[in-house]
């Protein structure tokens, strides 16, 4: 049997969610591989769900917030990108491939962006194959047990 | 209430739901087949699929599971959890369950709408009703707060957009107090003559209103005050107000004004725009609310030389104290309006436009003054040197849409120019010339208020001013004064010979409008202005809850925006008063005290001061009113020290194992 990824979204609720219904409502097809979880801010993704995921065998992970300067906090995801961009160096570091990790601005009426980065990530996640997380350890810390 | 972290003891009895949506989720996706896979999983007591979970029917499912076979936690495979998750929380409360024991897993638009048929499609649902059933283990009730609300509202400022604001309130029989800094309410509106586009008189509408705020028994009216401390949060404020000395008694004073009649003292009136005169005692116009004078200690001769009193001397109700000193009183409110208006741009930087030099340049103030029958001209058109102008010219857009100065649209500029047009032929029939920029007069009636003023012969140039001299030609032995400006529409150089310069200058943040919002913890936009908390939805809160901003200290408006406006902030006061409570959400962070180091990283992360420094215990703690749930403070503290409520690390994690099974 081919290879089917298996990959985590984070999504706020107040843009991306509602960007990713949209995307539903409007009947527009995407890749069935990305399972959404519903976080009230991007901001508060904590760097241990990402590793959490991948350590439960996903092979990609998707975080999307709203456009920089719509979020529904103010500025957290200013907080979400600069945060990312830590964790994008940590988990190079222990051998997670850039493109297994994708950050996008899903707005609320944007349904085609959050279809395009479902497909692509997708796509680049079966073109690197599956993740094998023996490759490294990951999550021996007790935030991520 | 039961901890956030980990399992609680409890005996967990899960009931999950898989709907159908008649074709809308079952055409894609094995229904039967999730509900299948869902009973094998551990804790579930029950899971049943259904046509329509959210009809009355598919509701009953629910509630009769939850009373006859003790379900205690509740999964819902349907569809976005931001279109039925309350209703579904309804149905746990009804049933006797908190309805935070409740998780969606969205299986239609997220799942069945964007996917082929197919076993792809039913094996992700799969997954995330799995996640559904593993999080909502480590559900626990979250008690709904509500928030006490004082029955007092505060209103900051006295304009019209202060009036309205407090009049609504008062019409409901709501306590209000009205906080003005001047000695009389009115703001910049008991300035005018007449308003656009209907050119009624000013002071014939706002009067009434003026009136009415000193009649009504519910407004508190302070003026001559200032707020200088505000503390406690949404429902329960605390603010310092200074009444600033009179020495009038308020309470003796009859407002005959004999006191004012006989003072011997003048100085530049502020009201007349500095161009009449008013007494060291005085009101600042006729139709004064109240009708109360003020003596100016800055002016006064008694307090400056220590001699005179003499409106002591004539004032029969013996209401003259020159003993009085400013008064420190405490409020008590709810609710706050913010109504603190606008500051006109002075002119004198664009030196080339000579404001203050040339005698015959004036700003659109001071021409509303001039035009004003109460103001210092008596409504008469007069030059320096007493003559009757025959010729104005309206300038537009300065100190606006100039980066220079302030890169935005003062909105009435425009207006209130065609307005003066109208003005200046009615009183003198002379000519006008307009040099705009672009004439924006959007509004109700605006566009034909511009066609009408069009039809009364005035000259239009299109194009910006580049300076203001005085006409040194020999021909001419009367002061003329020469604009030269480029006319954009002609691509030409002009030159124009008129009487009398108007200069439309842009409205500003007021002067003192960082020290308000400091005072009252409000952000400014990039232009200065108060900040709204959401510029389209929401343009009359502010990002403190509680605190409302309307007129003009929120962004340049006309009169009508600024009525409009103090009336639905005065709705959302009343809306919190007359309730008398307030909800605050559910999901708010918690900070475990065991846990926090005191790094303080939180409080300086959360974007509403949600998170205060216990001092005495060493901790951090969350205000749960002023908290709005972001977990922007749990994805920072290096203690793994604080949850947010419904959105925990450990349901999150529950769900992230949930969905990758
Ligand atoms: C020259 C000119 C002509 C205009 N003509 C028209 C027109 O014809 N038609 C029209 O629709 N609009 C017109 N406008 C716009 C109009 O002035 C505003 O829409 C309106 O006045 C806004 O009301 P406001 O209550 O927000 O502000 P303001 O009128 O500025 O009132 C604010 C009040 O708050 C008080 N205050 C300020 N700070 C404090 C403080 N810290 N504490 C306590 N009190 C404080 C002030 O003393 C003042 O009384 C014109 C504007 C200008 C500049
Ligand atoms: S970030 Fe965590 S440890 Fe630091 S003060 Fe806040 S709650 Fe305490
Ligand atoms: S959850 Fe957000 S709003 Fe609440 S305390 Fe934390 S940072 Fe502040
Ligand atoms: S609410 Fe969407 S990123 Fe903050």
């Amino acid at each position: 049997m081919s290879f089917e990824p298996k990959i985590v979204a984070f999504l706020c609720n107040w843009c991306s969610y509602a960007g990713a219904d949209l995307a539903g409502v409007s009947r527009a097809k995407c890749a069935p591989n990305v399972m959404s979880i519903r976080l009230m801010c991007s901001g508060g993704l904590e760097p241990a769900f990402v590793l959490k995921a991948f350590k439960e065998g996903a092979d990609g992970v998707l975080v999307c917030g709203c456009n920089l300067g719509d979020c529904h906090y103010i500025d957290g995801n200013y907080k979400t990108l600069m945060r990312m961009t830590l964790l994008k160096k940590l988990t190079r570091q222990l051998g997670i491939e850039e493109p297994r990790i994708r950050l996008q601005w899903v707005c609320a009426s944007c349904a085609e962006d959050f279809v395009s980065a479902v497909n692509k990530i997708t796509e680049d996640v079966r073109a690197l194959g599956p993740y094998r997380q023996n490759k490294v350890e990951v999550g021996s810390g007790s935030a991520i047990s | 209430m039961s901890s956030l972290k980990g399992k609680p003891d409890e005996d967990i009895k899960i009931g999950v739901y898989v709907c159908h949506c008649g074709h809308n989720i079952a055409s894609t996706v094995n229904v039967e087949e999730v509900a299948q896979h869902a009973k094998g999983l551990e804790n579930v007591s029950v899971a049943r699929d259904y046509l329509y979970m959210c009809s009355s029917k598919g509701q009953n499912l629910i509630r009769q599971d939850i009373m006859q076979l003790g379900i205690n936690r509740v999964v819902v495979a349907a569809c976005s959890p931001r279109l039925y998750e309350q209703t579904f929380q309804n149905v746990l409360r009804e049933s006797g369950l908190n309805p935070y024991l409740l998780q969606i897993a969205n299986i239609r638009e997220q799942c069945a709408w964007c996917h082929e048929h197919g076993p792809l499609a039913t094996e992700k649902a799969n997954r995330l009703v799995s996640g559904a059933i593993k999080r909502v283990i480590h559900h626990s009730s979250i008690e709904e707060q509500t928030v006490p609300i004082f029955p007092a509202t505060l209103v900051i400022g006295g304009g019209i957009a202060g009036i309205q604001a407090a009049l609504e309130i008062a019409n409901s029989q709501q306590i209000v107090y009205l906080v003005e800094r001047e000695p009389s309410i009115g703001g910049h509106m008991a300035q005018f003559d007449k308003t656009f586009p209907t050119l009624d008189c000013s002071a014939c509408i706002l009067t009434p209103k003026m009136n009415e705020v000193a009649r009504s028994p519910y407004i508190r009216l302070m003026t001559y005050s200032e707020v200088v401390d505000v503390s406690g949060y949404v429902g329960n404020f605390t603010v310092k107000v200074r009444r600033k000395a009179r020495y009038i008694d308020e309470d003796k004073c009859v407002g005959c004004g004999i006191c004012i009649e006989k003072c011997p003292w003048s100085t530049d009136s502020e009201f007349d725009a500095d161009l009449g005169l008013r007494k060291a005692v005085y009101t600042p116009f006729p139709q004064a609310i109240p009708n109360i004078p003020v003596i100016d200690r800055e002016r006064c001769v008694y307090f400056l030389k220590g001699k005179c009193k003499a409106c002591e001397k004539f004032c029969e109700a013996q209401a003259v104290n020159f003993q009085q000193e400013d008064l420190y009183i405490d409020l008590q409110v709810g609710a706050i309006i913010v109504a603190t208006g606008y500051d006109v741009f002075d002119p004198t930087p664009i030196s080339q436009y000579g404001y203050g030099n040339l005698p015959n340049v004036f700003t659109s103030l001071e021409f509303e003054r001039l035009c004003s029958p109460s103001g210092p001209t008596a409504g008469q058109l007069k030059l320096a040197d007493g003559r009757e102008p025959k010729s104005l010219a309206v300038v537009h857009c300065v100190g606006s849409r100039d980066q220079n100065f302030n890169a935005y649209c003062s909105r009435v500029c425009c207006m209130h120019s065609l307005k003066y047009s109208h003005l200046f032929k009615e009183k003198t029939g002379g000519e006008v010339y307009q040099i705009y920029i672009d004439m924006r007069c959007a509004g109700k009636a605006y566009e034909e208020f511009y066609e009408r003023v069009q039809g009364e012969h005035v000259n239009f140039i299109r194009g910006k001013l580049a300076s203001i001299t005085p006409d040194m030609s020999d021909s001419v032995d009367e002061e003329k004064l020469v604009l030269t400006c480029e006319d954009t529409l002609l691509g030409n150089i002009i030159n124009v010979t008129v009487d009398m310069v108007v200069l439309g200058v842009a409205l500003k943040p007021r002067s003192d409008s960082e020290k308000v919002a400091q005072i009252l913890r409000l952000g400014r936009s990039r232009d200065g202005f108060f900040m709204e908390r959401h510029p389209k939805l929401d343009p009359v809160a502010t990002m403190s809850e509680g605190i409302f901003i309307v007129g003009c200290c929120q962004g340049p408006k006309d009169i009508p925006d600024t009525v409009a406006q103090a009336s639905a902030a005065a709705a959302r006061a009343l809306a919190m008063v007359v309730r008398g409570k307030m909800d605050t959400g559910a999901i708010t962070a918690s900070i475990d005290e065991n846990i926090c180091s005191a790094c303080k990283v939180c409080s300086a992360l959360c974007p509403y001061g949600a998170i205060f420094f216990d001092e005495t215990s060493n901790v951090s703690r969350v205000n749960r009113i002023l908290c709005k749930g972001c977990n922007v403070c749990g994805a920072a503290c290096p203690s793994g020290a604080i949850s947010t409520r419904n959105f925990s690390e450990t349901q999150i994690l529950a769900e992230i194992e949930g969905v990758l099974v």
